[in-house]
C-alpha cells in the first residue's frame, strides 16, 4: 500500500544547530506511527513538518504521493487533523462550534455540520444534548481532550496529528483516553502520527514505534516487537516500565 | 443661568471626549493589529507614544499652539492634543490583547487551516475584545480629565469654569467645572466597564 506521509531525507536546523537529520520514515495507510523521543529529541518538530507549521530545512515531506511544499497549506492543513495538549480550543466558542470549525471553514451548510458535530461527540462519548452548547471553560481536561478529538475528525482528514494529547491528565484519564483513542482509531481507519515520551501510551496505541534521538531516528519498529529491541535508548525506554518491579524487590 | 452654562460646558465637554476617543480608537487599533505582525515596529511606536504621554499636558498644548495648520487657539488644537493622550491606552491594550492570545490556541487556529485574516477576525479580535475595551475606557477617563485643561487653549468644556474660577479666586466656580467632570469621569467608568463585561467570554 502506498505510504500517506513520507519523510525523505529531513532536516530542521535553527542557527547552527541541528534539530533533526537525515529522516526517512513513511507511514503507511491505517497505521499509527508513534514518535518515541525524549524531551528535545526533535519529534514534535518532526510531527509539525507534516502540516507545514515548521518547514524542513533540507529534505522534503510528502503527503499522499505529492510534496507539501507544493500544495497550498492552508487545504492543506484542513485535510489534516491536529490535537494537542488540553486540545487547544477556542475559549470562546462552544463545543459545537469549536467541533464544527473545519467544515465551517470549508463552506459546509449548517444542517450539515450541525449533524456531524452530534455524531462526532457521540463517537468521543459526550452526549450531544448535554454537550454542544457549553464552552470549554465547562469542561474537564479528559472532556476538553475528547473535544479537541472530535475537532480533529470533523472534517474527515485521512491523516491525524497528535502531540502528546494525553499528556496533561491524570493517570486514570490518561488511560481511559488511550483506551478510546485506540477504539476510535480502528473505527475511522484513521491513519495517525502519534508524537509522545511516555512508552507504555507509544506500546498500546502504535503500530509502529519510531524512536528518536538527538534529532536521529534511532530505530524503527513494530510495537509488538519493540520490547525486543537492544538499541540503548530503547533499553533506556523499556527500563521505565520494568524499572519499578526492580525496585520493590531490593526493597 | 450658572446651570444652563453647566450643562451647556458639559455637552461641550463631552463631545470633545467623543471625537478624541473615538478618532484615537480608529487610529490606535487598526495600527495596533499592524503593529501585532511586526515586532521591531511595535518596539519603535510603542516607546513613541510611550514619550508622548510623558509630555505634561498643559506644555503639549502649548507646543501644538504655535504649528500651521493644526495649531493656533481654538477646538481644533484641544481635540488633537486629547487624540495623541488617548492614542497609548488603547494602543498598548490592543497590542497585549491580541499577543496575549494563548499560543495553544492560535496554534491549533494555525493548524486546522485558518488564514492569517480569519484568525484576526475570528480568534485574536473576540478574545483580545475585553482587553481592547479596557483600554478605551482608560483613555475615556483620563481625557475626561485632560479635556479640562483644553480650555487653556480655547478647547471650551467645563474647563472654563475652572480656569475662571482661578482668575477669579472663586472655589464656587471651580467646583462648577470639577464636579461635573468628576461625575462624567465616574459615569463614563461604570458604563464602559459594563460594556466590557458584556464582551468578555
Amino acid at each position: 500500500m502506498a505510504a500517506l506521509v513520507e519523510f525523505r531525507n529531513v532536516a530542521y536546523r535553527v542557527g547552527d544547530r541541528d534539530i533533526l537529520r537525515g529522516i526517512d520514515l513513511s507511514i503507511e495507510q491505517n497505521e499509527t506511527v508513534v514518535l518515541l523521543g525524549r524531551s528535545g529529541s526533535g519529534k514534535t518538530t518532526l510531527l509539525r513538518m507534516v502540516n507545514r507549521l515548521l518547514e524542513p530545512s533540507a529534505g522534503e515531506v510528502l503527503f499522499a504521493g505529492r510534496r507539501i511544499a507544493d500544495q497550498d497549506r492552508f487545504r492543506l492543513r484542513r485535510r489534516i487533523g491536529y490535537v494537542i495538549q488540553e486540545g487547544g480550543l477556542f475559549p470562546h466558542a462552544t463545543v459545537a462550534q469549536n467541533i464544527g470549525l473545519v467544515p465551517k471553514l470549508e463552506g459546509w451548510a449548517e444542517e450539515r455540520i450541525r449533524t456531524r458535530v452530534a455524531e462526532l461527540l457521540d463517537a468521543v462519548g459526550l452526549q450531544p444534548h448535554v454537550y454542544a452548547a457549553r464552552y470549554p471553560r465547562q469542561l474537564s481536561g479528559g472532556e476538553k481532550q475528547r473535544v479537541g478529538i472530535a475537532r480533529a475528525l470533523a472534517a474527515d482528514p485521512p491523516l491525524l496529528l497528535l502531540d502528546e494529547p494525553f499528556a496533561a491528565l491524570d493517570p486514570v484519564t490518561r488511560f481511559e483516553m488511550q483506551q478510546h483513542f485506540a477504539r476510535l482509531s480502528r473505527a475511522f481507519g484513521k491513519t495517525a502520527l502519534f508524537v509522545t515520551h511516555d512508552i507504555r501510551e507509544a506500546l498500546m496505541l502504535g503500530t509502529r514505534i519510531a524512536l528518536l534521538k538527538d534529532g536521529r531516528l534511532e530505530l524503527v519498529a513494530r510495537a509488538d516487537e519493540f520490547p525486543g529491541a537492544t538499541s540503548q535508548e530503547a533499553l533506556a525506554f523499556l527500563a521505565t516500565v520494568t524499572q519499578s518491579v526492580t525496585s520493590n524487590h531490593d526493597a | 443661568m450658572l446651570f444652563n452654562e453647566i450643562v451647556r460646558l458639559s455637552a461641550e465637554h463631552l463631545w470633545l471626549v467623543a471625537i478624541a476617543v473615538v478618532a484615537a480608537t480608529a487610529i490606535a487599533a487598526p495600527s495596533a493589529v499592524f503593529l501585532t505582525r511586526h515586532a521591531r515596529a511595535r518596539r519603535w511606536t510603542l516607546g513613541a507614544v510611550n514619550i508622548v504621554q510623558t509630555i505634561p499636558s498643559l506644555a503639549l498644548f502649548g507646543f501644538l499652539l504655535p504649528l500651521p495648520f493644526i495649531g493656533g487657539v481654538g477646538k481644533q488644537t484641544a481635540v488633537l492634543a486629547l487624540i495623541l493622550y488617548a492614542l497609548l491606552p488603547i494602543l498598548r491594550n490592543t497590542v497585549v490583547g491580541i499577543t496575549g492570545v494563548d499560543s495553544m490556541v492560535r496554534e491549533s487556529a494555525v493548524a486546522m487551516g485558518m488564514t492569517d485574516g480569519q484568525i484576526l477576525r475570528d480568534v485574536e479580535l473576540p478574545l483580545a475584545l475585553p482587553t481592547i475595551l479596557a483600554g478605551v475606557r482608560i483613555a475615556t477617563v483620563t481625557t475626561i480629565g485632560t479635556a479640562t485643561i483644553a480650555a487653556a487653549i480655547g478647547g471650551g468644556g467645563l474647563g472654563t469654569f475652572v480656569f475662571r474660577g482661578i482668575a477669579m479666586a472663586d472655589t464656587k466656580m471651580i467646583l462648577a467645572g470639577a464636579v461635573p467632570a468628576a461625575i462624567m469621569a465616574i459615569t463614563a467608568d461604570e458604563v464602559l466597564e459594563w460594556v466590557e463585561r458584556r464582551f468578555s467570554y
